[in-house]
């Protein structure tokens, strides 16, 4: 279902002069068209070679020098590499991340999967139901996060009243900076919150591409709920559910805003994740070398891991 | 359910599926109030001030540090170029690589598409660098070009799809009726294309009006502070008092655009999640 729609459908668009034209005429109208065609790709061509690839060649060569926020670079290969090992705050950000992944990607397809199952079907309401999910997604990132500033707080927030009131907690908790499991659980609440509707559309675009006969065939034989969503529906759903694993996974490794905004690092450095670790580098010990060394070999890891993980999306889909 | 229409008890069966029904209904809106819950909260938190309701904590967030209407201004100019930018770019991208044939196109295509496999938040500290050389640090111009750029794979491919779904006698009338292939796109091809354009305009948008981390790393100065850092920074003021209420007001002031957006818009909002989920 996902690659049809990549593939042109019509004739070619590009599709030569009408048959019968001279060859002369007909190169020389190709090269016109030729000519015009880069002149309008020319815009995405700088944008590509001046934002994009340039920063890619220069955040390797970065990586090679002393370069200070203020000052000029010197070469001083392979120092800034070497001494990431050394790093103890890199060490620890590598396993949080790690661990914060693994967590979030888990209870982030949970929930997601679930709500798409739960509005699979067209029934009356659902929409309205599958609008409630997916709003949260509407609002940005940052705001999300702020707003979960407030609302997780033991000062303003509803929380603690709540689960007092019936009687889950004895004393107010401070969640997102009591410790470091509840700084934790804030975010991965937070995060699940905020991307849970997003990739419910996701999921339930694939569910939508199950034939609806499969699913009557297998009742006739008899099969329960269960059966059916063991049989046909996670087998037909894998490569959307490849697809959404992939996101939440790539998500999780540069997770950012949420850590800057919600816990700042905290609480004890135990929520800060690698790319906290680059910026801190780059503005905090004013290091850009040092924070470019990580980001080449952040880099290097996520495209090891893209290519992994589109290379097993590709089989899934072809088999 | 028509096979179970030779179900032997159809009384216990039809009530089953009543409280089945219930069950369901039960759960999905419980989920929908736990999903809404916390916007809600947040509604009412920016209303409530020391003695009852009132709109006190948005006119604290309109006095906060140089006046909201500067980080309004900056934001607003932010988001403005990046949507200008994005459609000018991938709207003649897209007309190139859907309907041209030139040598290097697809390598082009890939190298945009790319931009998705680099993780961004990696290639931030050079883009910092690189802005100064080109004496565009802490300007907000610099900050629009780096969010087009991060906004064009996305951007170029649906685009591109759009263009190449118009018919091609579309394009041989208008050179009939003697349209250059600029007037071709701007006379008829850019009608064909418009759902395209709405969806691409849409998410360069909410990506520009969002955007925090890269702002974060090429804003330095608070005068050219966007919404969310200006924010942000509100909740740092002062250290261990958070003015909760004030940023309510600054969270409620910053989802209203996005969240009309998307009652407006909500077929162009999922037609970008599906070309989305489709660029891999």
């Amino acid at each position: 279902m996902q690659t049809t729609t990549v593939s042109p459908q019509d004739a070619p668009p590009d599709a030569g002069p009408p048959a019968g034209a001279r060859p002369g005429r007909r190169s020389r109208r190709a090269t016109r068209r030729a000519v015009s065609g880069w002149a309008y790709a020319l815009p995405t061509a700088a944008v590509v070679a001046l934002l994009f690839l340039t920063p890619l060649v220069l955040v390797v060569w970065m990586s090679l020098h002393h370069w200070p926020l203020l000052g000029n670079p010197t070469f001083n290969a392979p120092q800034n590499y070497s001494e990431l090992a050394q790093n103890n705050l890199l060490m620890s950000a590598v396993w949080f991340t790690l661990r914060y992944t693994v967590i979030m990607t888990v209870v982030l397809f949970a929930v997601s999967l679930g709500l798409a199952l739960l509005v699979q079907n067209p029934r009356p309401g659902v929409g309205l139901l599958r609008t409630a999910y997916f709003l949260p997604a509407a609002v940005g990132f940052a705001t999300a996060s702020l707003l979960f500033l407030g609302f997780l707080s033991s000062a303003v927030g509803p929380v603690n009243p709540i689960l007092q009131h019936l009687g889950l907690i004895s004393a107010p908790v401070d969640w997102i900076s009591g410790s470091p499991g509840g700084a934790l659980g804030s975010i991965v609440t937070l995060v699940t919150w905020r991307f849970a509707g997003f990739n419910m559309i996701i999921l339930l675009t694939g569910l939508q591409a199950i034939p609806v006969e499969l699913y009557e065939a297998a009742r006739v034989d008899g099969a329960n709920r269960l059966q059916c969503l063991r049989r046909i529906t996670l087998p037909l759903l894998r490569p959307t559910i490849a697809l959404v694993l992939i996101m939440m996974i790539t998500g999780s490794l540069l997770a950012f805003d949420q850590f800057y905004i919600l816990t700042k690092g905290g609480p004890d450095d135990s929520t800060t994740s690698v790319v906290m670790v680059i910026v801190r580098e780059a503005f905090v010990r004013f290091d850009l070398g040092s924070a470019a060394a990580l980001s080449v070999l952040a880099l290097v890891v996520l495209l090891i891991l893209n290519v992994l993980q589109l290379s097993i999306l590709r089989r899934r889909n072809d088999s | 359910m028509s096979t179970r229409r030779t179900d032997r008890r159809p009384r216990t069966y039809r009530s089953r599926r009543a409280a089945g029904k219930l069950g369901y209904y039960t759960t999905a809106t419980a989920l929908a109030i736990l999903f809404l819950f916390p916007l809600l909260w947040s509604g009412w938190a920016s209303v409530r001030t020391s003695n009852g309701f009132g709109l006190a904590n948005y006119r604290n967030m309109v006095h906060y540090g140089d006046g909201i209407g500067t980080y309004l201004m900056n934001s607003v100019e932010v988001t403005a170029l990046t949507v200008a930018g994005t459609l000018t770019v991938s709207l003649l991208g897209g007309y190139a690589f859907g309907r041209f044939r030139f040598p290097g196109k697809n390598a082009l295509f890939l190298a945009t598409l790319a931009i998705l496999m680099v993780p961004y938040p990696t290639i931030l500290i050079p883009l910092y660098v690189l802005l100064g050389w080109l004496g565009l640090q802490n300007s907000l111009l610099g900050l629009a070009a780096v969010l087009v750029m991060f906004q064009l794979p996305f951007a170029t491919f649906l685009m591109r799809n759009a263009f190449e779904a118009v018919p091609q006698e579309f394009e041989d009338s208008a050179a009939v009726d003697g349209c250059g292939t600029f007037a071709t796109l701007s006379r008829v091809m850019i009608h064909a294309v418009r759902p395209a354009v709405v969806t691409v305009g849409l998410f360069a948008f909410l990506a520009a009006w969002n955007e925090f981390f890269a702002a974060l790393i090429l804003l330095n100065s608070s005068d050219k502070f966007t919404l969310p850092l200006a924010v942000v920074a509100m909740e740092g003021r002062t250290f261990g008092s958070i003015d909760y209420p004030t940023l309510q007001a600054g969270v409620v002031f910053m989802a209203i655009p996005c969240l009309m957006l998307f009652l407006v818009l909500q077929r162009s909002y999922v037609r970008g999640f599906m070309a989305g989920a489709l660029r891999s």
